[in-house]
């Protein structure tokens, strides 16, 4: 897809259909395989005529990106008018091509592209080859993993999923049904004492979401009194809440646990 | 030994989330040579590869894993449902130069590009393609950024050294400039 096209009809002006470039870079190396130029020998005149044209549509579409462009604009000119100085007439010293100063940052960028376009062809994992997909939940081992408390900061970050996931399900405010702190704490350590442990997000299942904000202040209650603990494996992953009452599973270094 | 070795080796394989090393090879199957899980897995490779099997054995990001053959990829993509993010081109030429060029700073790579590319680095981190190496001692303590294991995986790599080195590209004229913008 090439990011422009134009044709220079007969008067020398470009119609052109632009689309975005990566940046300065992108578009002086785009001039010069439109123009068929070798890059070691770019006519500046003609490279600074066609880059300003396109820099002054670039300038009506998008004012932010301009900024990029106009630093090099200002490069493209300068080298122009050094070159329009006549050689200095030493007769040893070679003066620098002026050229110089873009030579180099075009040819390296466009090494980049060309690396990046290798990259591109590769085999990506996920685009074109893939692995199992492991849900490691059937796969949990408590006795293998190491396990650590998890802070309040991953409680909050978690509880913030679960309600990016609740269905919002918006209870009608008529409905006086409300379920107090009180009940809900007995609620949750009536449901552990059942089974040995819960997934933190069990916990919010098919819950309003006002109970959902309840729960949550009942988890923080009953870690507070101790009674329960949040576990997660240590390189992230599944939280799992269990009775403190029940041996739990060996968990590394804790550290703030509410 | 070796066959069953072999068979040991495709279980674990099978098993592991992660690409696995030889090491931990080694640790799990007690009374194994390095030199033996080396040839065992080879066989195993050959074995995936001449019985034109759906899954392949590569070598990634310094270990063993069994991936699905590239053309399958069609397949998996309906089976799971969905689309794969992808990289914009901007992105890619971001991860490129940080991956030939790291350590490399930010300053740097915006003097590459010639553009800013604040934006692009922070999605390359949530990724988890690229990482903070460290701070380089200038004013300011700019931050060092490198490519990660996870880049390793995802582009099939066994190592950076496994990239090509930059000066393989230097043969670039204005022929070929204009040659491979065609296919872009």
């Amino acid at each position: 897809m090439p990011p422009a096209t134009n044709d220079a009809s007969g008067d020398g002006s470009f119609s052109v259909r632009l689309e975005p470039f990566e940046g300065p870079l992108d578009l002086l190396l785009f001039l010069v395989r439109k123009n068929e130029l070798d890059i070691y020998d770019i006519p500046i005149a003609r490279v600074t005529k066609q880059y300003l044209e396109y820099i002054d549509l670039i300038r009506t579409l998008n004012l932010d990106q301009a900024g990029d462009f106009l630093a090099m604009a200002a490069t493209l000119v300068h080298i122009k008018s050094r070159m329009l100085l006549p050689e200095p007439a030493g007769p040893e010293e070679e003066a620098e091509d002026p050229r110089q100063e873009i030579i180099q940052p075009l040819l390296e960028y466009a090494r980049l592209k060309e690396a990046a376009a290798l990259l591109e062809k590769r085999h990506l994992l996920d685009r074109d080859v893939f692995t199992r997909d492991f849900v490691s939940d059937e796969l949990f081992d408590p006795e293998e993993e190491e396990l650590v408390r998890v802070s309040l900061f991953d409680l909050l970050s978690a509880f913030k999923e679960v309600i990016a996931h609740s269905t919002g399900k918006v209870l009608l405010a008529l409905d006086r049904f409300e379920c107090t702190l009180e009940e809900k704490v007995s609620d949750i350590l009536e449901r552990l004492g059942r089974s040995r442990n819960l997934l933190f997000t069990e916990l919010f299942t098919d819950l309003h979401r006002r109970e959902l904000v309840v729960t949550f202040l009942a988890i923080l209650e009953l870690l507070k009194l101790n009674l329960i603990q949040v576990v997660q494996p240590a390189q992230g992953g599944i939280m799992r809440v269990y009775l403190v009452t029940q041996p739990s599973p060996a968990y590394g270094s804790d550290d703030n646990t509410t | 030994m070796t066959t069953q070795l072999k068979a040991i080796i495709e279980c674990l394989l099978y098993l592991a989330e992660e690409p696995l090393p030889v090491k931990r090879l080694r640790e799990t199957i007690p009374g194994a040579e390095t030199r033996e899980i080396v040839s065992a897995v080879e066989e195993l490779q050959q074995d995936y590869e001449s019985e034109s099997r759906g899954m392949e054995l590569r070598e990634v990001a310094g270990g063993y894993q069994l991936r699905s053959r590239p053309e399958f990829k069609d397949y998996i993509k309906r089976f799971r449902r969905v689309e794969p993010s992808r990289l914009s081109r901007a992105a890619m030429e971001t991860l490129a130069i940080i991956a030939y060029k790291q350590p490399i700073l930010k300053s740097e790579v915006e003097r590459l590009r010639g553009v800013e590319v604040g934006g692009i680095l922070r999605t390359l981190m949530e990724k988890g393609l690229i990482r903070v190496v460290g701070r380089k001692n200038l004013p300011g303590r700019p931050i060092i950024y490198g490519t990660t294991k996870k880049f390793l995986g995802v582009f099939e790599l066994k190592d950076l050294s496994e990239l090509p080195t930059l000066e393989e590209f230097t043969q670039i004229t204005g022929e070929t400039l204009h040659a491979y913008r065609e296919d872009s």
